[in-house]
C-alpha cells in the first residue's frame, strides 16, 4: 500500500503505487477524461474560430462543479464567457487527465513527476474529488454525507472511502511539492 | 492592474480623472477544496508569498469569498479561467 507522495530530490515529487492503486487512479483519471469530453458535436465554423456552442451552465451538478459561471451577477456576461472558454477549458482538463493516465503503470511501480506533472496530478486528483464529493452530496467541511437515495449504501460508503484516500493523496502530493 | 490615478500639481476640476472601476476576481468557499490546496494555487496562480496566500485562504474558509485579484476585465477573465483550471469556485464582477 503506497505511503503517498514523497519530495523527489531534484524538485516534483514521487510515489510508490501496488496495481490496486494504479487501477483505482486509472479508473479515475478515465472518469474525468469521460466527464469532460465535448458534450456535443460542435458547429464546424464556430470550432474553426475556436468559439463553443454551449453558453448555459450545465444541468449536470458535477460539471456544473468542474464548469462553472465565470460571472455571478450577470448571466449574460456568464453565458458569453462560456461559449468562449468552455471547450478551452474542457481541453485542458481533458489533457491533464490523460496525461495523468498515461503515467500510471497498470500494474503499479514507481512514478516520478517534475513541476508540471505535479500540477496535473493536483488538478485532476481535485476535478475528481469534486465529482466524487457532488455525486455524494458532501456539502460541509467535515463530510458527513447527505446519502442520495439513487445510490446503494455500499456504493456510497465505497465511494467516500475512494474520496478520503484521494484527498490523502493530493494532500502528500502538496506536502511533498512545498517540503512541509 | 488598474492606473493609479494622476495626482496634477493644479488639478482641474472639470476633467474626470478618477480611474475607471477596477474588475476583481472573487473565489468561494467550498467543502471540497484542501486549504493547503488553495493556499498552494493562490502562491503558484499569483505569485503571492505564503503569508498573503494563507490569509486568503482563511477568508475564502471563514468569510465565504475573498478577492483574490483586481485589475481589467480581460485579466480577471484569464484569471477565472486559472482558477476553474485548477477547480476553484471563482468569478469576476465589477468592484463596487
Amino acid at each position: 500500500m503506497t505511503t503517498g507522495f514523497h519530495s523527489a530530490p531534484r524538485g516534483g515529487a514521487f510515489i510508490q503505487i501496488d496495481a490496486g492503486e494504479a487501477g483505482l487512479l486509472r479508473s479515475m483519471a478515465a472518469l474525468v477524461l469521460q466527464l469532460v469530453e465535448a458534450p456535443e458535436p460542435q458547429d464546424d465554423f464556430a470550432a474553426l474560430v475556436g468559439i463553443g456552442t454551449s453558453s448555459v451552465k450545465p444541468e449536470d451538478p458535477v460539471l456544473a462543479r468542474l464548469f462553472p459561471d465565470a460571472y455571478s451577477d450577470d448571466a449574460e456576461a456568464a453565458g458569453d464567457f462560456r461559449r468562449y472558454t468552455e471547450d478551452d477549458l474542457r481541453r485542458r482538463k481533458r489533457e491533464n487527465a490523460q496525461g495523468v493516465l498515461d503515467q500510471i503503470p497498470p500494474r503499479g511501480g514507481e512514478i516520478t513527476l517534475d513541476l508540471a506533472d505535479a500540477h496535473a496530478w493536483l488538478k485532476v486528483l481535485n476535478d475528481v474529488r469534486l465529482a466524487l464529493a457532488t455525486r455524494l452530496g458532501i456539502k460541509d467541511d467535515m463530510p458527513a454525507v447527505e446519502l442520495d437515495d439513487e445510490l446503494a449504501a455500499d456504493e456510497k460508503a465505497g465511494a467516500l472511502s475512494v474520496y478520503s484516500w484521494l484527498t490523502g493523496l493530493q494532500d502528500s502530493l502538496l506536502r511533498a511539492l512545498t517540503g512541509e | 492592474m488598474t492606473t493609479m490615478p494622476v495626482e496634477l500639481d493644479n488639478p482641474v476640476p472639470e476633467e474626470d480623472v478618477r480611474p475607471e472601476l477596477p474588475w476583481i476576481t472573487i473565489v468561494w468557499n467550498d467543502p471540497v477544496n484542501l486549504m493547503t490546496y488553495v493556499t498552494y494555487v493562490f502562491q503558484t496562480v499569483f505569485g503571492y508569498s505564503k503569508e498573503k496566500a494563507h490569509k486568503l485562504m482563511l477568508d475564502v474558509h471563514f468569510e465565504g469569498r475573498a478577492v483574490v485579484s483586481s485589475g481589467s476585465r480581460e485579466e480577471m477573465e484569464r484569471d477565472v479561467t486559472i482558477l476553474h483550471d485548477y477547480g476553484l469556485w471563482a468569478t469576476l464582477q465589477h468592484d463596487r
